[in-house]
């Protein structure tokens, strides 16, 4: 364990502090996704990337800031924002699960063409994972896409598209390779979402606010070298994409600038005249929550650590994604409770600063939405089971067998 | 920056490891908690050879000088054997109390024979933990007269470090007049707790320290860092052994563990336990580098998230292992007894949580 600050991080760390009382009132209230940023989100996202408080160790020639990876400096960074309280950046699919995928599997092409314009939250992506018939078994995705000269075209529809409506991009999952077996059959295109054929609904979920979508492709077009790695590589991709989606999902940071704000919250409410924090019952509930966000804190850092050494994290690599999801919502319903009638405050039209309600309420249902989605928590109990845990496979039922 | 263990530490673990695995088995836990009322002179002479008892007494002394963090796993893997071996009080914190607030002459005359295995030093330490028994202590010209319930690594004790309630310390030695150790019959056979009784008794007072107190309540943190590690090991073994069993067990003509219903057990008491042990990693560093207000959240955090962690997968685990879990069979209840001892001394989680709050000042908003 070696856990202390050279000269460089301490003053990394007055650096970000600097930079917070200096440049923190431009901060936007919120970390960005489900609607496309504004400029004020962007301008922010612009002064994180040009600091190297984001996208630190990506090479500059990709936008990013181009230093050595050192997971203590990106904590440190990560630590000052949230306790700070300003918004950490861009937390959209395109920073989160696009751009690393694409620094990990693209061509050089496609790495100087999408990678820092996605970063500076300019391009939005969506992705076209799940179908009606592929959710949890997302290899079974039927959406085709056969090539007719130097084009595919593509058929299929897609579900679950989270800001579909307002995105550039799709990175798509379909099927060119119709004769291989289910999961060498698949292949990643990336999809304008101006081309012809497309057709995006929106899908209003329990928060009464469209967050997701149904995406239709009726002879979409794209050039065949529209492709991440090669036709019939998708699964690699995918394996790849969800690697990031799960470390999103689990992303400890969000957990500890939440923790830090519901505190906050405790201390600004009052209950019977009295600031909630001073109840012994939410106290409690409170501080069992700080062990279990400080854990994924350290956890986060320990993981890196492994992957910084090489070293094999077998099944804590495995845990984040149902540990941090899980750990949102326990984290949304003390922010709700606290707020206790007055919570019940609902507007999610119209949604403004002075109404915590809303915004927790918003949080506490979405991350319903975030324990299903990305691979259900009963999909993640089978990876760690079945991955980290060495236990076996169910058997496979025939489907005849059910009906007889 | 590295958040991992080094190279050192990896042997420390290793060796350890590798002793226990050999030495202690389900057969020789029987054997001790039945005969030996909690403590074995073989395996105490294993563990002096590989030299634990002078893990955190001073090189000059005769110890190896290591810190918190090396203790903490030793403590795990100690919780991962459940290892009838006194640890916590004889081999952590009568040494750092001895280095922190004995004289220099007090330090002479006992790290060496801690760090030899000859004085094996019991704690009690309810006065300042918020233990629940009796903790009724006086200390009236030099001698020491009450009652302390809750005296960890009774089993074997030669010595007795009492704490007081304004931080001081007072060592007194079992044979000596006016000291009764008594044994009390506890939940945890693998770690006997007893009853102390005093009747004014020579002691070694121990307050060389200006800020006595605060040492004090720095052993406590010590002591609740240390259970908390010992959760984490004996977790990590129930995990291992649900595994294991229902990787064997068949029923319905398939064994248990391809049933998704149990799959989804173990993979809740490691996605639970994981994080854990990274919390406690951090947390025993910080007894090594971090302020006083760090050192107590981080222990008070640690020991009550381990005791809610522990006591989930402990009921798990004996689930998975159906009726047979619930024998004494399959020696199961050992490592649940342990996390229940783990849980339950030197402040349960409510109360460590309460003084988590309290050191990180939330209320004064």
């Amino acid at each position: 364990m070696d856990l202390s600050y050279s000269r460089k991080h301490r003053e990394l760390q007055s650096e970000v502090r600097a930079f917070v009382r200096e440049k923190g009132h431009l901060s936007p209230k919120f970390g960005g996704g489900r609607k496309r940023p504004n400029r004020q989100e962007l301008d922010w996202q612009g002064l994180l990337l040009e600091r190297g408080y984001i996208a630190r160790s990506v090479p500059r020639k990709y936008g990013g800031f181009g230093a050595e990876p050192d997971i203590l400096e990106t904590a440190i960074v990560a630590d000052e924002l949230s306790k700070a309280g300003v918004s950490p950046g861009l937390l959209n699919q395109g920073v989160l699960i696009v751009a690393p995928t694409m620094l990990e599997l693209g061509t050089e092409a496609q790495r100087e063409r999408w990678v820092a314009p996605t970063l500076r939250g300019e391009t939005i992506w969506c992705i076209g994972n799940s179908e009606p018939e592929a959710g949890s078994d997302m290899a079974n995705a039927r959406t085709r896409a056969v090539v007719e000269g130097d084009t595919f075209v593509i058929n299929g529809q897609k579900i679950w598209t989270s800001s579909a409506h307002y995105a550039d991009m799709m990175l798509l999952l379909c099927r060119t390779e119709p004769d291989a077996p289910k999961h060498k059959g698949l292949s990643y295109l990336l999809v304008p979402m101006d081309a012809d054929g497309i057709e995006v609904r929106p899908l209003v979920t329990m928060t009464e606010r469209a967050e997701f979508n149904e995406t239709f492709l009726s002879d979409v077009r794209v050039p065949t070298d529209q492709i991440v790695m090669g036709r019939g590589d998708g699964w690699k991709v995918a394996i790849a994409s969800l690697k990031h989606e799960r470390v999103m999902l689990g992303d400890p940071n969000k957990q500890l600038q939440r923790f830090h704000a519901i505190r906050k919250l405790m201390q600004g409410v009052t209950i019977d005249d009295r600031p909630a924090i001073e109840m012994p019952e939410f106290r409690d509930r409170l501080v069992r929550l700080q062990a279990e966000v400080m854990a994924a804190k350290f956890h986060h850092m320990r993981l890196l650590t492994l992957h910084d050494r090489g070293e094999d994290a077998g099944v804590a690599g495995l845990v984040q994604k149902l540990y941090g999801t899980v750990l949102n919502h326990k984290l949304s319903a003390l922010a709700v409770d606290v707020l206790g009638e007055g919570g019940l405050a609902y507007d999610p039209h119209e949604i403004s600063e002075d109404d915590p309600a809303t915004t927790w309420q918003i949080d506490y249902m979405y991350d319903i939405g975030l324990i299903i989605g990305g691979g259900t928590s009963q999909i993640q109990k089978n990876i760690i089971s079945e991955r980290g845990l060495g236990m076996p496979r169910e058997p496979k039922v025939q489907l005849s067998e059910k009906r007889a | 920056m590295e958040f991992g263990l080094d190279e050192n530490q990896k042997l420390i673990e290793q060796s350890l490891r590798g002793f226990l695995s050999r030495t202690v088995t389900l057969d020789k836990i029987r054997q001790v908690v039945a005969d030996r009322g909690g403590f074995d002179g073989a395996l105490w002479d294993g563990v002096l050879a590989l030299g634990l008892p002078g893990l955190m007494v001073p090189e000059e002394f005769g110890g190896a000088g290591l810190g918190v963090f090396e203790a903490a796993l030793v403590a795990e893997a100690l919780g991962h054997a459940a290892a009838p071996i006194p640890f916590v009080a004889t081999n952590v914190v009568a040494p750092l109390a001895i280095s922190l607030m004995g004289t220099a002459e007090q330090q002479g005359a006992f790290l060496p024979a801690v760090a030899a295995g000859e004085a094996r030093v019991a704690l009690a330490a309810g006065a300042l933990s918020g233990a629940t028994g009796t903790t009724d202590l006086h200390l009236v010209g030099g001698r020491l007269s009450g009652r302390a319930s809750g005296v960890i690594d009774s089993g074997g004790a030669s010595h007795v470090l009492v704490l007081l309630a304004d931080g001081r310390a007072v060592i007194v030695a079992v044979d000596d007049e006016g000291v009764e150790l008594l044994p009390w019959p506890s939940l945890d056979r693998t770690r006997p707790l007893g009853t102390l009784v005093l009747s004014d008794a020579p002691g070694e007072l121990l307050d060389a320290n200006p800020d006595v107190m605060g040492a004090a309540l720095g052993l406590v943190d010590t002591a609740r860092l240390m259970l908390a590690a010992d959760t984490l090991g004996a977790a990590q073994r129930m995990i291992e052994k649900s595994v294991e069993y229902a990787s064997q067990r068949v029923q319905f003509e398939r064994v248990i563990a391809s049933f998704q219903a149990v799959k989804h057990m173990c993979a809740e008491m490691a996605a639970s336990l994981e994080p854990c042990r990274s919390l406690i990693w951090y947390a025993a560093h910080v007894q090594d580098t971090g302020s006083a207000d760090e050192r107590r959240t981080m222990a008070c955090l640690a020991k009550a998230h381990l005791s809610e962690v522990g006591r989930d997968v402990a009921r798990t685990a004996t689930e998975v292992h159906g009726g047979m879990g619930f024998t004494d069979l399959m020696g199961l209840h050992f490592w649940f007894k342990r996390i229940g001892y783990d849980r339950q001394v030197l402040g349960g989680p409510e109360r460590c949580r309460q003084e988590a709050v309290e050191v990180q000042d939330w209320l004064a908003a």
